[in-house]
């Protein structure tokens, strides 16, 4: 090795799950596990345990998001601590028995990756959404894909934020991966839809064999939208909304927002503008499950992320 | 072309969130009753009631919370007394019947307009149960006139009243606005814009009629409900096996010849239409019709003449 080159010995990704129907409705992801429960031909690789995965079964019985409170914000310090009683809700039992299962959180048995499968009614195209800027792994695996998949676009979200970022269900693995494919209506199984993210899944199982087998990545860049803030729907006093994204705005995940833009349409027909001094690019515009979490859409900056080279480590 | 003169239309009642998460409606309404408390008796021409139909599924932005209430409407549903077992729908759609009927009777509301959302591509389509209600079809015809931004298409069920199960059969003349496509729990500004022009369209010609123009016959082309078609299913555990196809997928209303394709397998068939018959398909992947076996409903296409009509002079 020569002195110059900067190589990342990883730990082998030997145990890889992937999780479908964190929300009951996201019919992609809980299609697919299904599938590959009854037949796992499709996402079998040598020398790797992957294991399908349906992270909130009561949810997709239901085929409804959640049943007591949002799985994929379960995964705090507290809930996964909190001790066995009864009256826990349904989702925070379920978060400490993934734990259990996938993890613990943060521990050296953790699962190695965890790929969480989700859809969105907003036109957010193939997205990977990370949750750290210096994970290597996950920026080799992510840039593997993105070049895989051209000339279909696969964005890469960021969200690393301190008080936005939240604690998912895949974060239980070493090296989480959010999977979020749109638009598709909640409940609805676009064909489209389902086999973009088939696809995305099989250039990742592709990647963690190869890099199971020796393979060095060299160095890379990997451009992604970084998140900066949510901007929620104008309200009256009794929260209900009073406009809904502007006709400019609608369907325009990832474009520039500038100051001055229509950003909302107001009921009866006035226009509100960005104001905002930075260009944005904004994204999770009108996502259905974002009104009661006062999301109309969040803002973005664009950045570029290097990765050194990886090998996995000799043992 | 013979004239037929046709009794005057004196109210009107404009219906939202029939299905709690089918958002337009529910904002066109809350809007008009904005309007109401602003301006009164001035904000329409004619007189509009307002009504937000399924109020407890609008509060937790679901399709319904014990029945589809858009069923609830049939003569059996109505006549049945109300127990304490009975669903939630069920006692709000005797209350409706009530409040905007009683269905049959001369004291029914003489038009419903009946706001709902579709995931599918059906842009505007107005649905009536019946092709013999001149003032439906000629309110059909003028919004296919005045409305050009988007496909406008009527759809007929054809099912005598008593059996008719939806809410806006609870009046004289009803019909159901159904635009499309917007994924449920999801307010779009295009699509609200689009059916607030329907609703301010439909009362304009009202009041049109009602102060004595004559509106000119002539055909309306229309699709009568013919059948459905579900899911390609595992026949064990009825879990789907295929989706629509991509090439079927948003085109609803386009003409299906024998041959072309309903359903990409997962395991990458593709499933055909294997009628002789040609037919236009629509409801294409409505997320509430998996639950009801529906993968799209198959209809036939046909012209309704419509005479010219005007209003009764007393």
């Amino acid at each position: 090795m020569s002195s110059r080159t900067n190589i990342s010995c990883l730990q082998e990704a030997a145990r890889v799950a992937i999780f479908g129907g964190t929300h009951g409705n996201e019919m992609s992801g809980i299609t697919l596990v299904n599938m590959w429960i009854q037949n796992s031909a499709e996402i079998e690789r040598n020398g790797l345990l992957i294991k399908p995965f349906i992270s909130n079964p009561r949810a997709v019985e239901k085929c409804s998001r959640y049943i007591a409170t949002d799985l994929n914000r379960a995964f705090t310090p507290e809930n996964l601590s909190a001790p066995d009683v009864e009256g826990l809700p349904y989702e925070v039992q379920r978060a400490k028995e993934i734990n259990r299962m996938f993890g613990p959180k943060g521990s050296a048995d953790a699962y190695d990756v965890i790929f969480d499968l989700h859809n969105t009614t907003s036109n957010m195209g193939s997205t990977l959404i990370l949750e750290s800027s210096t994970d290597l792994f996950n920026l080799q695996m992510v840039h593997y894909i993105k070049k895989a998949m051209a000339p279909h676009t696969c964005s890469v979200l960021l969200n690393e934020h301190p008080q936005l970022k939240y604690s998912t269900t895949r974060s239980v693995a070493k090296h989480p991966v959010g999977l979020e494919v749109g638009p598709q209506p909640q409940g609805v199984l676009r064909s489209n839809v389902f086999e973009s993210m088939r696809t995305i899944l099989k250039h990742a199982l592709d990647f963690i064999e190869i890099f199971n087998s020796g393979v060095t990545f060299p160095p890379c860049t990997v451009d992604v939208f970084r998140v900066q803030e949510r901007m929620d729907y104008p309200r009256d006093t009794n929260g209900n909304i009073t406009a809904m994204v502007h006709p400019h705005l609608q369907d325009c995940d990832w474009e520039p927002l500038n100051r001055g833009d229509p950003m909302f349409l107001t009921f009866d027909g006035r226009t509100v503008l960005y104001e905002g001094a930075n260009t944005v690019y904004p994204t999770f515009i009108n996502e259905a499950a974002y009104y009661e979490k006062q999301q109309a859409f969040m803002t973005t900056g664009r950045e570029i992320l290097a990765a050194n080279a990886i090998r996995k480590a000799c043992k | 072309m013979a004239l037929v003169f046709l009794p005057a239309l004196a109210r009107m009642a404009v219906c939202g969130g029939t299905h709690g998460n089918e958002l337009s409606g529910v904002y066109v309404v809350q809007e008009m009753e904005r309007q109401w408390k602003e301006k009164g008796e001035c904000a329409w021409p004619i007189p509009v009631t307002t009504v937000l139909s399924n109020p407890r599924a609008v509060k937790e932005c679901r399709r319904y919370i014990e029945k589809d209430m858009n069923r609830c409407f049939n003569r059996a549903t109505l006549s049945s007394p109300i127990t304490d077992s009975s669903p939630y729908e069920v006692r709000r759609a005797h209350e409706l019947n009530n409040l905007l009927g009683p269905k049959g009777s001369t004291d029914a509301i003489d038009l419903i307009c009946d706001l709902h959302n579709t995931t599918a591509n059906m842009g505007l389509t107005l649905i009536h149960y019946t092709t013999s209600d001149w003032v439906t079809l000629h309110i059909c015809k003028y919004l296919q006139t005045k409305l050009t931004k988007v496909p406008v298409r009527v759809l007929v069920l054809d099912v005598p009243i008593s059996d008719a199960y939806s809410l806006e059969s609870v009046s004289k003349h009803g019909f159901s606005i159904e635009v499309g496509p917007q994924p449920h729990g999801v307010v779009r500004a295009d699509i609200y814009t689009i059916m607030k022009e329907a609703v301010d369209l439909t009362i304009d010609w009202i009041h049109k009629f009602s102060s004595g123009m004559v509106f000119e016959g002539g055909d309306v082309e229309a699709f009568r409900f013919i059948k459905s078609v579900d899911y390609p299913r595992d026949p064990e555990t009825r879990t789907l096996t295929a989706a629509i196809h991509p090439q079927l997928q948003d085109r609803d209303f386009c003409l299906l010849k024998r041959g072309d394709p309903l359903f990409l397998s997962f395991s990458g068939e593709t499933v055909k239409y294997e009628e002789e018959e040609p037919l236009h398909p629509f409801f294409i992947n409505e997320a509430a019709y998996y639950e009801k076996e529906i993968a799209f409903h198959l209809g036939k296409k046909m012209m309704l003449t419509i005479p010219s009509v005007q209003v009764q002079k007393d």
